[in-house]
C-alpha cells in the first residue's frame, strides 16, 4: 500500500518526542547492558538527533544492515549466546535506535513505538518498584503524544500532550477491570530461559567464609512479616534458612534433606501466629521463625525442620504460619542423622581439634561441653567485623586463634567444628536474625543484612538446641540488631541514625508494601479471593470472561458518552427539519436541493391536504427559529413536538 | 418498501449501498450520522494488537505483574482509540461549496464545506476522491473549506463522485470513513484549439447586416468609456483634458462584430472539433474586447460582450448536444 503520507517528510516535534521516549524507556537499561550497548545506544541516540536538527541524509541501508550484523555479532560476544532473555533484551535494545536511524516516514514511526513498548515491558524483568513503575508511565505518556502529533502535525505539541494525557485517563478504567478480572494463569508458560533469574540474591546452599558477610551489604528485603500474635522477644526472632551439615574444610553445604511427615517440635511457651511475604529468591525454602508447628498447605517440612516448596519462589509469594518461639526439637535423630552432624575432613584445623579433645577429656557429658564452647567464645575478644582478614586453608584455627575477627559465618562455622572435634553431633543453620518494625504499617521487614549463621548440637535430653556463638561473643548483634553490632565506619547502606531519614524510609516502605500486595502480588490466588469477595464463589473461564466483558463494555459506554457529550449541541432545530425532511422523504416527497422551506411546505401542502396545517406551522416556526434572532427553549420545544406528531 | 426503511438504519446495509450499489447525489447539507460512519483498525493497529498478545504472552510467562499493567494500559488506550477516531469524524456536517467551470483538461477545484458544530476540535480529516487526497482540520463551531481537484476530461457537466471522508486521529491505529457524495457538478467547456480568430470579413458576410458599425481600422470619434471598453482604445490625452474618461471610436470594414457559426466552419470538420474552434474563437475574441455572437444548430446567442456573455456562449459549447 502506497500511502501518500508514507512519503511526507517527518514532524519535528512528534519526533523529538519519540527519541525522548526512547531515550527514557532505556534508562533503567543503562544500568546492566554492557557498556558498548550503553555507549552504542547513546551514539545512535545523538546522531540521529543532528540528522533531525540539521536535516542531514540518513545512512544508507547497507550501513544499517552491516550494523545491525555487527549488533548481533557484539551480543554474542557479550553473552557467549544470543539465546536467552538478557541477549534477547539487549539486542532489542539495539534495533530500537537501529530502527531509529532508519525512520524516514510514518510506518517506521509505529514500528518505533511498538519497539519502545517492547522495551518498556522488559524493564520489568529487572524491575518492578514504583519508580520504575512511573518512569515507564511516563515513556508511554510521551510516546502516546509523539503519535497523536503524528496524526495531526502543525498542532501545538501541548495539545497533543492533553490529548494523550487524557486518553490515558480512560484507559486507566479498562486497565484496572483488565487487571483485577483478567483470567490469571501462573507462569511459567513453558520453560525460562536459564538466566531468567539470575537477578534474584540470598542466602544460597552453601557458606564459606565471606559469604553472609557480602550478604549483609544489601539493604534489601528478604520478606515481610505481619504478627496476628504478640510480637516474640528480638533475642528469639530466628529465621530459619537453610541447614548446613556437609564440611570440607572451607565450605559448609546442605545435606540430604529428607522429607517427614511427623517432626514433632514440643512446644514451651505461646505460639506466634503470622503472615510471610517472601521476596523472590529462586529457592526452595521458605523462611519460617523457629521452631514453625503449622505450615502452609502445600509446603513440606523436612527432617532439619526446613519448610519447602515444591517449586522454587521465583514471584512474591504470602504464607501463614505458626511457630512456638520456645521449643524443643527431639525430631530428626536417626543414626544417620547424627553421623552426618559429627563428620569433619581429615588434617585441617590440627589446634581447634587439640582443644575440643582437652574438652572431651575433661569434662563430663555434651552439654558441660557446648556450655564449655560458649564460655570459650565469649572469653576470648572477639571482633565483630563486615570485613574480615582473609583466611588460609585452617580457617577455623587461624579465626580462633590469630585474627580472632569476623562475622556470623566465622563464629557459627568455628563452633561447630569445635563441636564436632568434641564428639557432640553440629549442625549450621543458615536464615535471618532480627527484623524491623515499620510503625506506619506495622509490618516487620527482615531484610539481607540481617542474614545470619548460627549453630545447633544434639543433647541427647533436649533435642536440637541452639546455641548462637555470634550472640554468646557480641551479644549486641542479637539484643540490638546488626546495625548496632557493626563497628562505625563500616558503613551498612542506610542505617542510619538520622530520625527523619528513618521515617521518610518507613513510609516509602510501607507504600512498597501495599505496592508488593495489591499490584505485585497479585495472582490466581489473590483474584479468587477477590472474586470471592465480590461474591463469585467458583469462578470460572467462562464467568470471568463474561464479567470482564460487560464491566468493560460498560466503562466503554460511560467514556463514551462522555466524549460524545458535546457533539451535537445547538442545532436542535436542525435536526428536527431534517427529521421532518426524512418523514416526508419516505413518503416520496423529498424536498428538492433549491427548495426553500416555505415553499417545500406550500408543495407538501397540495400533495397532501390532511397534513396542510402542520406541514405550513413546522416550516414557519423552523424558518422564524432559524433565521431569526436566537430562539427559546420553548419554541424549540414547540418544533420538536410537531415534527415528532407529524405523520404524513 | 417496509423492508428498506428497516435497513437504512443498519449500517452494514448503508455500507454495502455505498460501496456497491448506485448512490444517488445527496442535495444539500449531508450530515455524517453514526449509521454512516464505518471504523475499522488500521494495518498498524492490527500490527498493535498483534504486539499487545507477545506482551501479555511475555507478562504471564515471567509473571510480571507490571507486565500486565502495562499491556492492558496499551489495550485500554487502543479501546478508547476507536471512541477518539469515532468521534473525530461522525456528526459533522458537509455540504458543496463552489467551483468554477474550467476548460477540459484542466483541473476542476470542487470546494467542499466541512461543519463541525461540536464542542471540540476535529484533526486530520482527509477527504478522498478519484486518488487525490486533501486533508484539513475543523475547530470547534467552525467551518473549514477544503478543495478537491479533479481532472476534468470531457466537456459537459463533471459531477464531483463518492468522496470518502476519513481519519486517523489521535493515534492512526483506527480508522473512521464515510462516503459522501455531494450533488455539486462542475461546468466543463471544450478545450480550445490553436487557430487564430477568423477574418472579419468572412463572418460580416455570412452575418447580420449590423457590421457596418463600429470597426477598429479608422478613428471616428469619442464617447464616454464604459465598463466594457478596453483600455487599449481609451483616449488617453482626450480624457486628460476632459473630466470624463474618453473611447476612441473607429469605423471601417473590418468590423469588431464577429459571428461565430457552426455552419461556416468546413464540412469535413468533426462535432469536437468544431467546438474546440468555435470556444478558441469566443476566448480570443473576448481577450480583444470584440462583440461577437454564437450560432450553433439549434442555439443562437444574440451579440454580445463581457465575461458573462463569453460564459453564456462557452456554456452552449460544452452543452451542445448535436
Amino acid at each position: 500500500m502506497a500511502d501518500p503520507r508514507n512519503a511526507e517528510p517527518l514532524p519535528l516535534p512528534p519526533f523529538a518526542l519519540l527519541i525522548t521516549g526512547a531515550a527514557l524507556t532505556v534508562a533503567s537499561h543503562t544500568l546492566w547492558l554492557p557498556y558498548w550497548v550503553d555507549a552504542a545506544a547513546a551514539a545512535l541516540l545523538i546522531w540521529r538527533a543532528i540528522a533531525s536538527i540539521r536535516g542531514a541524509a540518513l545512512p544508507a541501508r547497507w550501513l544499517l544492515i552491516l550494523l545491525t550484523f555487527g549488533g548481533a555479532v557484539g551480543v554474542f560476544f557479550s553473552y557467549r549466546t544470543i539465546m536467552g532473555r538478557d541477549p534477547g533484551v539487549t539486542m532489542l535494545v539495539l534495533l530500537l535506535f537501529l530502527k531509529l536511524l532508519e525512520t524516514r516516514a510514518r510506518r517506521d514511526v509505529f514500528v518505533v513505538a511498538f519497539l519502545v513498548y517492547f522495551v518498556a515491558l522488559a524493564n520489568f524483568f529487572y524491575s518492578q518498584s514504583i519508580p520504575i513503575a512511573g518512569l515507564m508511565l511516563l515513556t508511554v505518556l510521551v510516546t502516546t503524544t509523539a503519535l497523536v502529533g503524528f496524526s495531526a502535525p502543525q498542532r501545538p505539541v501541548l495539545e497533543d500532550l492533553k490529548t494523550a494525557g487524557r486518553m490515558l485517563a480512560q484507559a486507566g478504567p479498562v486497565m484496572l477491570l483488565l487487571f483485577f478480572l483478567f483470567p490469571r494463569v501462573q507462569g511459567p508458560l513453558w520453560g525460562m530461559p536459564q538466566d531468567a533469574y539470575s537477578g534474584v540474591n540470598g542466602l544460597s546452599d552453601t557458606m564459606s567464609p565471606g559469604s553472609i558477610s557480602s550478604l549483609s551489604l544489601s539493604d534489601a528485603i528478604a520478606f515481610r512479616v505481619k504478627f496476628e500474635t504478640e510480637l516474640p522477644p528480638r533475642t528469639r526472632l530466628y529465621w530459619r534458612g537453610p541447614v548446613l551439615s556437609d564440611f570440607d574444610g572451607r565450605t559448609w553445604r546442605v545435606g540430604l534433606p529428607q522429607l517427614r511427615r511427623n517432626m514433632s517440635v514440643e512446644a514451651a511457651g505461646s505460639p506466634a501466629d503470622y503472615e510471610v511475604t517472601l521476596e523472590p529468591h529462586n529457592r526452595n525454602w521458605m523462611f519460617a521463625l523457629e521452631m514453625p508447628t503449622r505450615i502452609p498447605p502445600n509446603a513440606r517440612l523436612t527432617s532439619e525442620y526446613l519448610v519447602i516448596s515444591p517449586t522454587p519462589i521465583r514471584s512474591r509469594m504470602r504464607y501463614e504460619m505458626r511457630s512456638y518461639p520456645q521449643f524443643q526439637a527431639p525430631s530428626g535423630a536417626n543414626p544417620e542423622d547424627l553421623a552426618q552432624a559429627l563428620g569433619l575432613p581429615r588434617g585441617v584445623n590440627p589446634r581447634a581439634r587439640t582443644l575440643a579433645s582437652e574438652w572431651r577429656e575433661s569434662l563430663p557429658d555434651n552439654a558441660a561441653i557446648v556450655r564449655r564452647a560458649v564460655e570459650f567464645f565469649r572469653g576470648s575478644r572477639f571482633e565483630y567485623t563486615l570485613q574480615p582478614p582473609l583466611l588460609g586453608e585452617n580457617s577455623v584455627d587461624e579465626f580462633l586463634f590469630d585474627a580472632k575477627q569476623g562475622f556470623c559465618e566465622h563464629f557459627a562455622s568455628s563452633f561447630v567444628f569445635l563441636m564436632r572435634a568434641a564428639g557432640v553431633p553440629a549442625r549450621v543453620v543458615t536464615g535471618y536474625q532480627g527484623g524491623d518494625t515499620n510503625p506506619v504499617d506495622g509490618y516487620m521487614v527482615v531484610r539481607q543484612a540481617d542474614a545470619h549463621a548460627w549453630a545447633e548440637v544434639w543433647l541427647a535430653g533436649g533435642g536440637w538446641t541452639r546455641v548462637d556463638p555470634t550472640a554468646a561473643a557480641i551479644p549486641v548483634r542479637v539484643e540490638l540488631g546488626i546495625t548496632a553490632a557493626a563497628p562505625a565506619g563500616q558503613s551498612l547502606l542506610m542505617r542510619t541514625n538520622l530520625n527523619w531519614l528513618k521515617g521518610l524510609r518507613n513510609n516509602w516502605e510501607a507504600l512498597t508494601n501495599q505496592w508488593n500486595q495489591w499490584v505485585l502480588g497479585y495472582n490466581p490466588d489473590r483474584q479468587r479471593e477477590m472474586l470471592a469477595w465480590l461474591g463469585v464463589r467458583q469462578p470460572n473461564w467462562e464467568t470471568m470472561t463474561l464479567m470482564l466483558f460487560w464491566s468493560v463494555a460498560g466503562v466503554l459506554l460511560l467514556t463514551g458518552l462522555w466524549l460524545l457529550r458535546g457533539i451535537r449541541r445547538g442545532d436542535a432545530v436542525q435536526r428536527a427539519w431534517l427529521r421532518f425532511c426524512d418523514k416526508l422523504a419516505r413518503e416520496g416527497l423529498a424536498r428538492a436541493r433549491a427548495e426553500g422551506p416555505l415553499d417545500y411546505a406550500s408543495r407538501v401542502a397540495r400533495t397532501l391536504p390532511a397534513s396542510e396545517d402542520s406541514a405550513r406551522a413546522i416550516a414557519a416556526l423552523y424558518v422564524d427559529q432559524r433565521y431569526g434572532p436566537d430562539p427559546d427553549a420553548r419554541s424549540i420545544a414547540r418544533l420538536k413536538r410537531l415534527v415528532r406528531e407529524f405523520s404524513p | 418498501m417496509k423492508l428498506d426503511r428497516v435497513l437504512q438504519y443498519s449500517q452494514a446495509y448503508n455500507f454495502f449501498q455505498w460501496v456497491f450499489g448506485k448512490h444517488a447525489p445527496e442535495p444539500g447539507v449531508v450530515f455524517l450520522s453514526q449509521r454512516r460512519v464505518y471504523i475499522l483498525p488500521t494495518r498498524h493497529g492490527l500490527i498493535f494488537g498483534v504486539a499487545l498478545i507477545l506482551m501479555l504472552i511475555g507478562s504471564i510467562n515471567y509473571n510480571l505483574s507490571l507486565g500486565y499493567v502495562l499491556t492492558f494500559l496499551l489495550a485500554g488506550l487502543g479501546i478508547v482509540s476507536i471512541l477518539h477516531t469515532f468521534r473525530n469524524l461522525a456528526h459533522l456536517y458537509v455540504s458543496a461549496g463552489r467551483v468554477a467551470p474550467v476548460f477540459a483538461g484542466d483541473t476542476a477545484q470542487f470546494e467542499l464545506v466541512l461543519e463541525n458544530k461540536s464542542d471540540f476540535d476535529r484533526h486530520s480529516l482527509d477527504l478522498t476522491c478519484r486518488g487525490t487526497k486533501v486533508s484539513c482540520n475543523a475547530p470547534a463551531h467552525q467551518h473549514c473549506s477544503v478543495v478537491i481537484p479533479v481532472k476534468a476530461g470531457k466537456r459537459g457537466w463533471l459531477q464531483l463522485e463518492r468522496v470518502t471522508v476519513d481519519t486517523r486521529f489521535p493515534l492512526g491505529m483506527m480508522r473512521a470513513w464515510s462516503y459522501v457524495q455531494p450533488d455539486m457538478r462542475a461546468l466543463v467547456y471544450p478545450r480550445p484549439d490553436s487557430a487564430p480568430l477568423p477574418p472579419a470579413h468572412a463572418e460580416a458576410d455570412a452575418g447580420d447586416s449590423v457590421s457596418s458599425g463600429a470597426g477598429t481600422d479608422d478613428f471616428a470619434g469619442l464617447r464616454p468609456y464604459q465598463t466594457s471598453d478596453s483600455p487599449h482604445h481609451v483616449a488617453w490625452k482626450s480624457s486628460a483634458r476632459s473630466e470624463l474618461l474618453l473611447t476612441k471610436l473607429f469605423a471601417g470594414r473590418t468590423a469588431s462584430e464577429l459571428w461565430f457559426d457552426w455552419d461556416s466552419l468546413p464540412a469535413g470538420m468533426l462535432t469536437e472539433a468544431r467546438l474546440a474552434r468555435l470556444a478558441r474563437w469566443v476566448v480570443l475574441a473576448e481577450e480583444r474586447s470584440l462583440r461577437y455572437g454564437l450560432k450553433l444548430p439549434g442555439v443562437n446567442v444574440p451579440l454580445g460582450e463581457g465575461f458573462p456573455h463569453r460564459d453564456r456562449c462557452l456554456k452552449e459549447l460544452a452543452l451542445y448536444h448535436g
